[in-house]
């Protein structure tokens, strides 16, 4: 039961490192974007999808809290500032989103917001990501970091490094989904893009192995764990080739696996821990009867029906991207 | 323990909750009166249906996405500002309030895709049925909310397993008489607030002789529907009132602004309640109805508030204030949805422009009503966040400081006062643009 809830919270996270990545990574490229027809037509991009793609972040919270309450409790404590700074960078965003169209003076002033929403939302998620492979200070099972445990300059490299994934998977989105100009700016930056994420998750990942011995060995003793990098590597591969040969559909895809085979390579460097060194899987699971009433209520049937309508939604809003307006 | 710190994660809390229950309490109803609209509109085929389920959807778009929005910070401020709250009842409040997402958001949001951009894709029952299922979702919403918040007023169905509250009959905790008073209470209050913001935009367009096929038909359905639903919701707030005279016992003394036992008791109308003293100032009592009202009976022994250690007791003004706004609400909507209910049977409605006036000038009573009820649940509640079991003092996030829940707190309200400040030079349909200028 334990492990159920794993799986789902970790498709959950990776359903909104994906989606929100790319919207996001849409909001922090809008801001280098010079002409006001081709940011429209950005912002039509991601206006069906944006608001589905955020509640995956509700639902990796709830999960959280009902199935791992330990953890719950723990994180969004621990990083109170980022995350005030992260919800309100995704409510700026989203106030701006509705604004800018209904806007005509003030238009300048809420593309600057979405702009600042998405890059201080982003930001903050990635010095999380960072602060917890750093790892947090603990004692007696109580974090004992204060306020500004999170704040170390390897945490703000990561806050760096994940804007800079989240623009690649944006630049891909727009590869994807326009034409003309928009296409071929978002093609000149995704080698620029990629080559420096590759490089910040391989600093990231060899700082993970210095500091912490334990996981060194982890790797050291089961080789065949490497297919995760491996995959990443190899996608990225066939996203350069997409590059050079035109390709607007893959590199949407292959940014994704990438993505995947980091997480998987971060995620099981820490295993079984749900906060490095602190708390395990097992330690932060809530009670069986919790789990279990979670399972027949929501898991089993109601999570699936929720994979599902993010796929007809994502089907319904297919293909090219006109300069229609957006909706309401 | 920081008290600043605490202070301000309630003062934010509090302030989150009021900005966020706004929305919901008026998307239930409007999802509800959608549903109804495109029944009427499938049956009869009158275009008016159509065109006021138009303008009432636009509405219900901004709602829900500023209830998302509020929603999304209330979810994570019990992380962030009451981690002990969050670990020690995580167990019971995280899978109730994760129903909420998975059941509620669920449907919600999936249909909602199919009325904003699906009316020529799908087939028209189709369309109706999308309508139905995302009033079912906000209703499914609100149950799940309401479960939860009942459990924090009356815990049951748990074990105490190391400091953790641990689920041990969830039959129990969903299916008891507090929450199978409370949710009706709620849904009927969301209900009224949807009708009454329908009446009163009616009512201005019928004031300023604008679209009349449409305008008509507004406060007809709206207060037909207020003047049955009103009674019933008193019915209801009885049945409220039964659970807290039973199982808080110093809530209700509080709201009753009564501070020694009397036997039998009076009913205190209006007075000043004065903590110091223990005693009500400028009081208005009646001999003898507080017994009639807290059990039915002529000579009954009601508790005061002084039965109760003074950190035990809630404080008193503001359940007692609240709670006679409430009610006061409650009888004018009363008397609004009779008078022009009768007056509309009567095809006098359209002429009598002060009875027009009232229904207008009367929309922001059920928000009212709803703020000032939950105001009376929750501050009577205190000084406990789970009733009897956790204090709220207790409950904060240790080693939050004063710098950052400032921080916090000032950013947010910061950023709602400009919020506010903006929708009053947004350009919404127009009288759509008072219930939201004004709340939202």
């Amino acid at each position: 039961m334990v492990m159920f809830w794993v799986s789902l919270l970790v498709i959950s996270i990776l359903l909104y490192l994906l989606l929100d990545g790319f919207d996001l990574g849409v909001g922090m490229l809008f801001g280098l974007t010079r002409s006001a027809d081709n940011r429209s037509i950005m912002l039509n991009t991601v206006a069906p999808v944006w608001d589905g793609n955020e509640t995956w972040l509700v639902v990796t919270g709830v999960i959280l809290w009902g199935a791992f309450p330990i953890v719950y409790a723990t994180l969004p404590s621990a990083f109170y500032l980022p995350v005030i700074i992260m919800l309100l960078g995704l409510i700026l965003r989203g106030v701006s989103f509705e604004y800018r169209n209904k806007a005509q003076r003030s238009r300048w002033l809420w593309e600057v917001c979405f702009t600042a929403g998405s890059l201080a939302a982003s930001f903050m998620q990635g010095v999380m990501v960072g602060a917890l492979v750093e790892g947090l200070r603990f004692t007696n099972g109580q974090y004992s970091g204060g306020v500004f445990g999170w704040f170390t300059p390897f945490a703000l490299l990561c806050g760096v490094g994940l804007c800079l994934g989240y623009a690649l998977l944006g630049a891909c989105w727009l590869v994807r989904k326009c034409e003309g100009l928009i296409r071929d700016t978002a093609r000149r930056q995704i080698p620029i893009l990629t080559v420096t994420v590759l490089a910040f998750l391989v600093v990231v990942f060899i700082y993970a192995l210095v500091e912490n011995l334990p996981i060194m060995h982890r790797w050291i003793d089961r080789p065949y764990l490497f297919i995760f990098p491996a995959t990443g590597a190899v996608a990225a591969l066939v996203l350069a080739s997409n590059i050079l040969h035109h390709n607007d559909y893959w590199p949407f895809y292959m940014v994704t696996l990438i993505f995947m085979s980091a997480f998987g390579t971060l995620a099981l460097s820490f295993w079984p821990h749900m906060i490095p060194f602190a708390i395990t899987i097992n330690e932060g699971a809530a009670p069986p009867s919790t789990l279990t009433f979670m399972f027949w209520g929501e898991g089993l049937f109601v999570y699936p029906l929720m994979l599902l309508y993010a796929v007809v939604g994502y089907r319904i809003f297919r293909g090219k991207v006109g300069s229609m307006p957006g909706h309401y | 323990m920081d008290p600043t710190a605490l202070f301000l994660s309630r003062i934010q809390f509090g302030f989150t909750i009021s900005f966020h229950i706004i929305f919901p309490a008026f998307t239930i109803g409007l999802a509800a009166w959608l549903t109804v609209l495109e029944a009427m509109h499938l049956r009869t085929g009158r275009p008016v249906y159509q065109s006021l389920f138009e303008f009432w959807l636009k509405i219900f778009g901004v709602a829900f996405g500023l209830g998302v929005v509020s929603g999304i910070v209330m979810a994570f401020q019990f992380g962030t500002n009451w981690s002990v709250l969050s670990k020690m009842s995580g167990p019971i409040q995280g899978p109730l309030l994760s129903f909420e997402t998975f059941w509620a958001f669920t449907l919600e949001a999936g249909f909602f895709g199919v009325l904003i951009f699906g009316r020529k894709r799908v087939p028209p029952w189709f369309y109706l049925f999308s309508t139905a299922m995302v009033a079912l979702g906000t209703t499914l919403s609100a149950f799940w909310i309401m479960t939860n918040n009942s459990w924090m007023q009356v815990p049951v169905g748990y074990v105490v397993q190391n400091s953790d509250f641990v689920p041990n009959d969830w039959t129990k905790i969903i299916f008891n008489s507090v929450v199978w008073s409370r949710f009706p209470h709620m849904v009927l209050a969301a209900y009224l607030t949807g009708a009454f913001c329908v009446a009163a935009t009616g009512a201005w367009y019928l004031l300023r002789g604008e679209y009349r096929a449409e305008a008509r038909v507004m406060p007809r359905m709206g207060l037909g529907l207020a003047a049955v639903l009103i009674p019933i919701q008193l019915v209801f707030g009885h049945f409220v009132g039964d659970y807290v005279h039973d199982y808080q016992p110093a809530k209700f003394a509080a709201i009753e602004g009564r501070w020694h036992d009397e036997q039998p008791a009076g009913e205190v109308l209006f007075a000043l309640p004065d903590p110091a003293s223990e005693t009500n100032r400028y009081e208005i009592k009646i001999p003898i109805l507080g017994s009639i009202i807290g059990s039915m009976s002529l000579t009954s022994k009601e508790v005061g508030l002084t039965d109760f250690p003074p950190q035990d007791r809630p404080p008193v003004l503001i359940p007692f204030a609240t709670f006679r706004i409430m009610v006061g609400c409650g009888l004018i909507m009363l008397a609004i949805a009779w008078l022009g209910s009768y007056l509309s049977v009567r095809h006098r409605l359209e002429r009598s422009r002060f009875v027009l006036w009232s229904i207008f000038l009367s929309f922001p009573l059920p928000f009212i009503a709803i703020l000032t009820g939950w105001y009376t649940a929750e501050v009577g509640r205190q000084p406990w966040v789970v009733y009897g079991l956790l204090r709220t003092a207790d409950a904060v996030t240790p080693f939050l400081t004063a710098p950052a829940a400032r921080s916090s707190c000032s950013a947010q309200f910061t950023c709602s006062s400009v919020h506010l400040f903006l929708r009053h030079l947004l350009h919404l349909p127009a009288p759509a643009r008072w219930p939201l200028t004004i709340f939202g």
